[in-house]
Order: structure tokens, then sequence, then C-alpha cells
């Protein structure tokens, strides 16, 4: 076993070996400009790109033609929420999304708000999810377009997708899904799915970084405006040289992911659960987010009583993210954690362990050992737990908040 | 985010972790921070009649840095009298374990444990502050 372990593979994946030989002969040997028509080196690069468009479509039930490939997941996010608001502004000025969203979102809505548009930002419950009822009473006459991902990036939990189309597409209510934490985990298929615009990333699926696509329906169509303008590549929703050794790699991880994703997803589970199993027979433990609506490799715990940062440095032997953004220069505790109502304390001690088809029980037997060392080491340490202890109880001190 | 040695240090072998009991009356104690803000410190000193102090503890609940802060000063109190261990400014502190700027606020709160706990001492002897102890404006927040 090499270390230190990696169990952070919702930041990112390595790319899978098979990817990176498929991607090698599209930077040297077949290195054409997939927009040159003259010749066949362009011819060469144009088929691969669309070989690969097939592949991703495929993956997502979707038709070639509603691919356009971007950057990535934040071109993406931008690209789609951006564009429909741009594009049917004459419509309405109001945008729903969740506060869980990633900041991809939210900054992005942020930035409508500045140019005149409106916002809500819906809560969550307190296991991650929306409550439908909620999301459509927050709908006005005046709603041009919702976001809301399949996926949370830091609990894992997974939104009730296919309700929130069905009201959408009923209110006509441009529906924009951020699938970049479910993609090549889950089952999705655009088909039934009632999403109008939805944002994937290769990263995350053992492809590269720097390529992601946007599905834009064509049935019933969704006008978005582009956000880059120059060559009118793909069919001008984006602008720029297509990067093809990068969507070579999508593709064969979108292809690969299609055929091994169940079972990658079972014995991805099992380790997880394994995890949690080892991790909350210690007391004081709180697992943040639904267990059962989530995806198969992510487990986001707070060790109540030990600060977060200080345990990641503790278990450096395993690279996990912390729930907060505390690593960061910001000392604020996860928004997200804070939206399902956690208080400051837990939301200052959860970690966040994604694991990957290349996660092994040895490394997770590694884990669990590692940190119930560290976390019973922290909390000798701890104030907090020798208040526990002593059965004080922490919401009746008086805390000089600093 | 990369700490330095001495953070790493004081971290991975934290000195003088533990209580005292704070009724004796040979204890004061200092506890400061809150949860919600991610640092919470308790800094106990045991001070002789002379009013030297001859031992401390700390627990602390937070980031490496703060650990390592609230470790250091423990180390630094002991066998200092009271006024002299009054002026361990946060300043030192930061420099000694060259806290980057995000952290220094952890520095700050050390500072303020070792303020609290001689505070708590003299509230117990009836003693007043002494002269000099005000120079904690002059803080880097």
């Amino acid at each position: 076993m090499k270390l230190p372990i990696y169990l952070d593979y919702s930041a990112t994946t390595p790319v899978d070996p098979r990817v990176a030989q498929k991607m090698i002969p599209y930077l040297t040997e077949h290195f054409g400009n997939p927009a040159s028509r003259s010749h066949a080196f362009g011819w060469k690069a144009e088929e691969a790109v669309e070989e690969a468009r097939a592949h991703v479509a495929a993956l997502i039930g979707a038709d070639p033609k509603e691919i356009v490939w971007t950057s990535g997941a934040t071109e993406g996010n931008n690209l789609a929420i951006k564009g429909a608001a741009h594009f049917t502004k004459t419509k309405g000025k109001h945008l729903i999304t969740q506060k869980t969203e990633h900041k991809a979102t939210l900054d992005t809505m942020r930035e409508l708000e500045r140019q005149g548009f409106e916002c809500t930002y819906l809560d969550v419950e307190e296991n991650g999810i929306v409550d439908l009822r909620k999301f459509e009473a927050a709908i006005r006459p005046d709603t041009i377009v919702a976001s809301i991902m399949m996926v949370n990036n830091e609990i894992g939990v997974i939104q009730p997708i296919a309700e929130i189309g069905e009201i959408c597409r009923a209110r006509g209510v441009i529906f924009h899904c951020d699938a970049v934490q479910a993609a090549g985990k889950l089952p999705i298929d655009l088909a039934t799915l009632k999403v109008d615009l939805l944002t994937i990333t290769a990263h995350k699926m053992y492809g590269p970084k720097g390529i992601g696509a946007l599905y834009v329906r064509r049935k019933p169509r969704v006008r978005i405006e582009p956000q880059i303008h120059g060559g009118g590549h793909e069919r001008g929703f984006r602008s720029g040289t297509l990067p093809t050794h990068q969507i070579v790699g999508f593709g064969e991880a979108a292809r690969l992911a299609r055929l091994e994703m169940a079972e990658d997803g079972k014995r991805v589970r099992a380790l997880r659960d394994k995890l949690w199993r080892g991790l909350s027979s210690m007391e004081a433990v709180v697992l943040n987010g639904d267990l059962e609506r989530r995806i198969p490799g992510n487990l986001n715990v707070s060790f109540n009583y030990v600060e977060g940062e200080s345990l990641i440095m503790a278990i450096k032997d395993i690279a996990v993210s912390s729930g907060s953004a505390c690593t960061s220069a910001s000392l604020e505790p996860s928004y997200v954690l804070r939206a399902l109502g956690r208080s400051d304390e837990l939301a200052h001690s959860s970690i966040r362990f994604t694991l990957g088809k290349y996660t092994t029980e040895e490394e997770i037997d590694y884990a669990v050992n590692l940190v119930k060392t560290k976390v019973t080491k922290l909390r000798e340490l701890s104030p907090l737990w020798e208040m526990y202890k002593d059965g004080v109880d922490l919401n009746t001190v008086q805390w000089a908040a600093h | 985010m990369a700490y330095s040695d001495k953070v790493i240090d004081h971290y991975e072998n934290p000195r003088n972790v533990g209580s005292f009991d704070k009724n004796d009356e040979a204890v004061g104690t200092g506890m400061v921070g809150a949860p919600a803000c991610g640092d919470v410190m308790k800094l106990q000193i045991r001070v002789s009649k002379d009013g030297v102090i001859e031992d401390a503890r700390f627990k602390t609940y937070g980031c490496g840095s703060a650990i390592a802060s609230s470790s250091l000063v423990t180390e630094w109190v002991k066998g200092k009298r009271l006024d002299e261990a009054a002026t361990i400014k946060n300043t030192q502190i930061a420099e000694e374990l060259a806290l980057p700027p995000v952290k220094i606020h952890c520095s700050i709160l050390a500072e303020d444990a070792i303020k609290a706990a001689i505070e708590d001492y003299r509230k117990k002897h009836g003693l007043e502050q002494a002269d000099g102890e005000e120079a904690a404006e002059e803080r880097v927040a």
C-alpha cells in the first residue's frame, strides 16, 4: 500500500491509464485542428471529436448534437445559467437555486443579480435535500431559470431531479442541472429526465482536467446566448479551437464509465459503508447529509469536539478535504453544512472522504485506524471534549466570539 | 497549507497538555475563544506564593497553529513572574512559530489566554492588576 492514500475523488480523479493511452496520439500524430475542413489532418481530428461526442452523449442519454464542449464545469454552469438568463430576459428576470450549490453556480447567480436579475436561494432540509413544495412555491410568474445540482459536492446527496424537471416543464421554467458529481456514478437518462441544460466534466470521472460538456436540449429546443464569441465553433454556442486530445480523453472516460460504473459503484459503496461502520463506532460522530439518497463514494462526517483542520493535519497520510473552507484563506465553516442547520462547531469539525474505483479495502482499514487514533489524541487535547465528558452543555456556556 | 517546522513540532509533540483543578487556590484558569469560531483555548497556571508561575497546562480545540501557539506559551510562562508573563505579546508568538497572516488570530488568542489565566488567579487572591499590562492593545490583527 502506498502512502498517502487518496480519498478525495470528488475533488478530482486520476486519469484512467486506458484514457491516457487513447489521448496520446492526438497530441503528437493526429494533431490537426478539427475545424480544418481542407485536409486529412483536420478530418482525422474531427472524426475523433465526433466519436467522443457520441460517447459522452450516450453516457447521459442524449443526442450527440445536444453536446457542447466547454473547458469544464465552471464554464458549463456559467454558459448555461447566464446564457439562458440572457436569452430569456424579455420574459422575466427571476432565477431559483439552492444554498448548497457549488460556487460556480452561486457566483454566477450573484453576477446576474448585479446585472439586474433577481435570484431566490432556497434552503435545503436537514438531510441536504431540497423540498419540492418549497421549490414550487418559489416559482413566480417571471421566473425564467432554475438551477439545482444532481449531487452535492460536499455531502454527496442526490436531489430529486426528475420531480424538479416535471415542475419546471409544467411551469415553463428552463431547468439547468449541475451533474458534475453524478455523471459516471449514477445513471442519467436525458431521454426521460426533463432537464434542459446539464453540466458535466471529465476530471471527476477518470478523464483529463480542462474539458467538460454542456448538454443543451433540442426537443423542446432550449435557447442560450453564447458567452464566448469567436469562430463560431460548437454551432455558435462556444467559440474556441477544440482541444482534440482532451475531448478524446473525455469520450473514452465516458465510454468506460457507461460500461463499468455499475460494478465500480457496488464495490465503492461496500468500502464506503465499511468506512462508516468503522468511524461511527466512535462516540460523538455525526454523518452529514442523507445516507440513503447519496452517491456510493461519499462520506462526510463531523467529529465533534475536534477541529477539522487540525484533524486533516493529523491524518496527513490520507488525502481528504475539510468540509469547511478553513484550509484556504477563509476561516468560515462550510456553507453547505451551515445550510443543513449544523452548528458552527459541527461544521468546523467535518471531514469529507470520497472514494473511487481505485480505492482498496486495505486503504479503508488503514484510514479507519488512523482517524480513530488521531481523533482520540485530539480529543485529549480538546477543552470542549473535557467539558462534554464533565457533563457541561456547551450551548449554555457564554463564549467570547472573536 | 504549509506549516513551519516549529508549528509541526508543537502540534505533534504538544507540551504541557492537561488540566489542573480549577478550584485550587494556586491555579489560575483562562478560557478564551468560541467553538463557533473554530478555536477554544484553555490555559492554566500554577503560581507559587511569591508570584512565580511554577507550572502550566493547556487544552486547545482549534487548528494546528492554535494548538502550537498554546503549547508554546505554556513553555514560555513557566518560571516567569505574573507581571513578566503578562507582557508576552502575540507578535512574539507569531514570530517564533512563523505563522502566516491568516493564522495570526491564533497567537492573539494565546496571548488572551495567558492574560485571562493571570486575571483569574489575581481575582482569586484579591490582587489588583499590575502596571504595564495595558499594552495588549498594540496587537497585530
